[in-house]
C-alpha cells in the first residue's frame, strides 16, 4: 500500500470566543433539507441541543425523526447535494462549524468530534486491515511513521479489550465478531482522545448481552477521558442507564429535553409519555403493549401547527394551527426546572396532570 | 493458496489437449492439404503426392498424426512448415513479439484511459459530463470494432495523411499507435463503464462516509479508500480482457497489414498449414489461461474476503 498522504500534526483551531466555560457542542435552530424527487424533505426543522465535556446527552426519537441527519450535520458528513442547511449553527467551543473552511473542518473530524456508527461491518473498509484502519488516524492527524501507527493500534485494540490484540492487528474486518467489530469501531473513535464522540445506534446491530458489554465500554472510556457524548438510540433502557440527558425529537425538531430520571418520572410532552408508555415492562406481561396510533409525518407535508397534532391524543385546535415553540418547563408553583423544556401548547396539563 | 494454484496449473493439461485438439480436427476437416497447396495450379502427379504425404506421415489417421505432433511438440518441436521449409517456432518467434507489443500497447491504454474516464464519470456520477461520457463509450462499444478500424485508417491514413495505412513490417511502437486505439476502444470502453459504476456505488457506502468522519484528506479517501474497492472488478474484468485483445489483434492486424500473428495465421490457414496454425492457437490458449491464473490471485490479494483453498 503506498502512502498517499500524511499530513503533519497542525494544531485544530481554536476559538477565540473559547473560555472553556460554555458547552462543548452547541446546536443552534439547526435546519437540514434534501432536495429529493418527490419534493423538499425537510429531516431536521431548528434542532437546539448542546453538550458539554464529560456529559452524556442522549436523543431519542422514532425512526426518520432526524437524528442521525443531525448527527451528520455535525459531523460534516451530509450528503450535500442533495442536503442543504439553510439556517443554524453548530458552535464547537463557541465556534462555528458551519462557517469553517473544509480543511479547518477536516481538522476538527476525527481529532477532536469522532463518530461512532451503527453498523460496523459496512462502516469499516472490508479491504484494509483493522491494524491499517486505526493506525490511518495516527498517520494522517500525528504524521506517525507505518511502524508506530501500527503499535498505537495495538493499544487501542488493548484498550477495547479485543483479546489477542497483536495477532489481530492485520485481520480484516470480516473475521470479527460483530460485537468486536463495534469495539474496532470504538476505538478509531477513541484514537485521538476526541472532546466529544457521537454514537450513532451503537449497538443496534448487535444481541443483547453483547449490546451491554459495549455500552459499558463506551461509557467507561466516556468517563476516562472526560468527553461528551452524543448517544442516539431507540432503546430507553440503554438511556436510563448511561445518559445524563435527555433530547427527544420528533419530525426534525426536539420536542422535549430533562435530565435523564425527571423525564421518565414525569414527561412534559405527550409524545414522551406515549414512548414510555410503550416500553415492554414485566408487570404488564400478557397485556397488550401500547403504541402511539399513525405514522411519523411524510417530512415533504409536515402538518401545520404541531407537527405531532394528528396522532396526539390531547391535540386541540390550537395545536392545529400554531408551532409550539420549546419553553422552560417549571413547577407548579412557577419555578424552573433545570435542564427541562417542552414544545407543547399543553405540556402543563402533561407534567402536572 | 499452493495446492490452489497446483490445481488450476493441473486443470490447464485437459484444456490445453483439447484445444489443440481442436484446432488439429479443424485444420484435418478443411477441404484440401499443404501439399496440393503447394503445387497450386499445376496437375501433378498423384503417385508423387501421395509419396510425398507419406513421407510427411500425413496419410496416417488423425488420431496418430495427432500423436506424433504432441510427442514432437513435447520435445520442444512445433514442426517445420511444408512449403518454405522453415521451423514453426522460427515463424512464431517473428511474429509473436510484434501482436504482443501491438496487445500491450492497446492494454496499456485501455489500463490508463478507460481507468481514468471511468473515475472521472464515476466521481460525478448522474451528471452532464458522466451521461456524455456514458455516451461516447456506449458508441465505441455498438461499432463494430473492424468498421472503427477501416474508418480510422481512410480518415487518418488517406484523407489526412498523417500516418502510412500500412504498417511496416518491423512494426515499431510509433506506427502501432492507430491500430493500437482501434484495438483497444471496445475493451477501453467497457473498462470506462465497469470502472464508472464501481467508483460511483462505492462512493454510497457506509466506509467511504467513515473514512471522511475520520477527517482523512480528500486525496487519501478517494486514492486509497475508494480506489482499492472499486478496482477489484476492474482487475478481474482485465485479466480476461487479455485473451480478447490476443484474438482482436488478428483483425486489427488484418486492417492495418501488421506481420504479427493475424497475419501469419491467415496465411498459414490459406496454405493448409496445420502445425503453424496449431502452435501459434495453443500458445494464445496458454497465454489466456496464465493470465486469468495471474488475475485470480491478484483478485485475493486485493480482496481480503477471497479465499482460496
Ligand atoms: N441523503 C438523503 N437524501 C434524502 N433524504 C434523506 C437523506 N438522508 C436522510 N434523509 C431523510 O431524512 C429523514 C431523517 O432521517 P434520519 O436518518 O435522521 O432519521 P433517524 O432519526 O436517524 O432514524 P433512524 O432511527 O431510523 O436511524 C428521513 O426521512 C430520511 O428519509
Ligand atoms: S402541542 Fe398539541 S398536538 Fe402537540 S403535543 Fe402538545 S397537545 Fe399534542
Ligand atoms: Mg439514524
Amino acid at each position: 500500500m503506498t502512502i498517499i498522504d500524511t499530513t503533519a500534526d497542525a494544531p485544530a483551531p481554536k476559538g477565540p470566543a473559547d473560555d472553556g466555560s460554555g458547552p462543548l457542542l452547541d446546536v443552534r435552530d439547526l435546519h437540514v433539507e434534501f432536495k429529493t424527487r418527490d419534493g423538499i424533505v425537510k429531516a431536521v426543522n431548528g434542532v437546539n441541543y448542546n453538550v458539554s465535556a464529560g456529559e452524556t446527552l442522549a436523543v431519542l426519537g422514532e425512526s426518520g425523526s432526524g437524528k442521525s441527519v443531525t448527527a451528520q450535520a455535525i459531523m460534516g458528513i451530509l450528503d450535500m447535494p442533495p442536503g442543504r442547511i439553510p439556517q443554524g449553527e453548530i458552535l464547537f467551543r463557541g465556534q462555528d462549524m458551519l462557517k469553517m473552511s473544509y480543511e479547518e473542518r477536516r481538522k476538527i473530524r476525527g481529532r477532536k468530534i469522532a463518530m461512532i456508527f451503527q453498523d460496523a461491518l459496512s462502516s469499516l473498509n472490508p479491504v484494509l486491515s483493522v491494524g491499517y484502519q486505526l493506525g490511518e488516524m495516527f498517520r494522517v492527524h500525528q504524521g506517525l511513521s507505518k511502524k508506530d501507527a501500527k503499535a498505537k493500534a495495538i493499544d487501542l485494540m488493548d484498550r477495547v479489550r479485543i483479546p489477542a490484540a497483536k495477532e489481530r492487528v492485520n485481520d480484516y474486518p470480516h473475521m470479527f465478531s460483530g460485537g468486536m467489530r463495534q469495539r474496532i469501531m470504538i476505538a478509531m473513535a477513541l484514537a485521538l482522545e476526541p472532546d466529544l464522540i457521537i454514537a450513532d445506534e451503537p449497538t443496534t446491530a448487535l444481541d443483547v448481552t453483547v449490546q451491554a458489554q459495549v455500552m459499558d465500554l463506551l461509557a467507561e472510556l466516556q468517563t476516562e477521558y472526560n468527553m461528551g457524548l452524543i448517544l442516539i438510540t431507540h432503546d430507553l433502557g440503554v438511556v436510563a442507564d448511561v445518559a445524563d440527558k435527555i433530547a427527544v425529537m420528533y419530525a426534525g425538531r426536539i420536542v422535549e429535553t430533562a435530565p435523564v430520571h425527571e423525564l421518565y418520572s414525569r414527561p412534559a410532552h405527550p409524545y414522551t409519555r406515549g414512548l414510555l408508555d410503550s416500553i415492554p415492562r414485566l408487570d404488564q406481561k400478557g397485556q397488550e403493549l401500547y403504541a402511539i396510533k399513525g405514522l411519523p409525518p411524510n417530512l415533504t407535508r409536515i402538518p401545520p401547527g404541531c407537527a405531532f397534532n394528528p396522532r396526539c391524543p390531547k391535540a386541540q385546535d390550537i395545536c392545529r394551527t400554531d408551532i409550539p415553540a420549546l419553553v422552560q418547563v417549571t413547577e407548579r408553583d412557577g419555578s424552573a426546572l433545570p435542564g427541562r423544556g417542552s414544545a407543547c401548547h399543553f405540556w402543563k396539563e402533561q407534567i402536572h396532570g | 493458496m499452493g495446492r490452489y494454484v497446483a490445481r488450476r496449473l493441473l486443470q490447464m493439461i485437459p484444456v490445453f489437449l483439447g484445444s489443440t485438439l481442436l484446432v488439429f480436427c479443424m485444420m484435418y476437416a478443411l477441404p484440401g492439404d499443404p501439399v496440393r497447396a503447394l503445387a497450386g495450379e499445376q496437375t501433378v502427379d498423384p503417385a508423387q503426392i501421395a509419396a510425398l504425404k507419406k513421407d510427411l506421415g500425413l496419410d496416417l489417421p488423425l488420431w496418430h498424426q495427432y500423436w506424433n505432433y504432441l510427442v514432437n511438440l513435447f520435445q520442444g518441436d512445433f514442426g517445420t512448415q511444408i512449403a518454405s521449409g522453415r521451423p514453426v517456432a522460427e515463424i512464431i518467434s517473428e511474429a509473436f513479439p510484434i501482436t504482443i507489443r501491438l496487445a500491450l500497447f492497446a492494454f496499456t491504454f485501455v489500463v490508463v484511459a478507460g481507468i481514468s474516464i471511468g473515475i472521472f464519470a464515476g466521481l460525478k456520477a448522474d451528471t452532464l459530463r458522466d451521461r456524455g461520457l456514458l455516451i461516447l463509450t456506449l458508441l465505441l462499444i455498438s461499432v463494430p470494432s473492424f468498421v472503427l478500424g477501416l474508418v480510422a485508417q481512410s480518415f487518418f491514413a488517406h484523407q489526412l495523411g498523417w500516418v502510412d495505412p500500412n504498417v511496416s513490417d518491423a512494426a515499431p511502437w510509433g506506427e502501432l499507435i492507430l491500430p493500437a486505439t482501434v484495438l483497444a476502444s471496445l475493451s477501453l470502453a467497457y473498462v470506462a463503464r465497469l470502472t464508472r459504476t464501481s467508483v460511483a456505488e462505492n462512493l454510497r457506502s457506509d466506509y467511504m462516509r467513515t473514512a471522511v468522519a475520520k477527517g482523512l484528506p480528500k486525496r487519501r479517501i478517494i486514492g486509497v479508500h475508494l480506489m482499492r474497492n472499486s478496482l477489484i472488478p476492474v482487475v478481474t474484468f482485465l485479466g480476461t480482457d487479455l485473451g480478447a485483445l490476443l484474438g482482436g489483434a488478428v483483425v486489427t492486424e488484418g486492417i492495418f497489414n501488421v506481420k504479427g500473428v493475424g497475419y501469419t495465421v491467415f496465411g498459414a490457414l490459406k496454405s493448409r498449414e496445420g502445425s503453424t496454425v496449431v502452435g501459434i492457437v495453443t500458445l494464445i490458449v496458454v497465454i489466456y489461461l496464465v493470465a486469468s491464473l495471474l488475475v485470480d490471485l491478484l483478485y485475493a490479494v486485493l480482496d481480503p474476503r477471497i479465499r482460496y483453498a
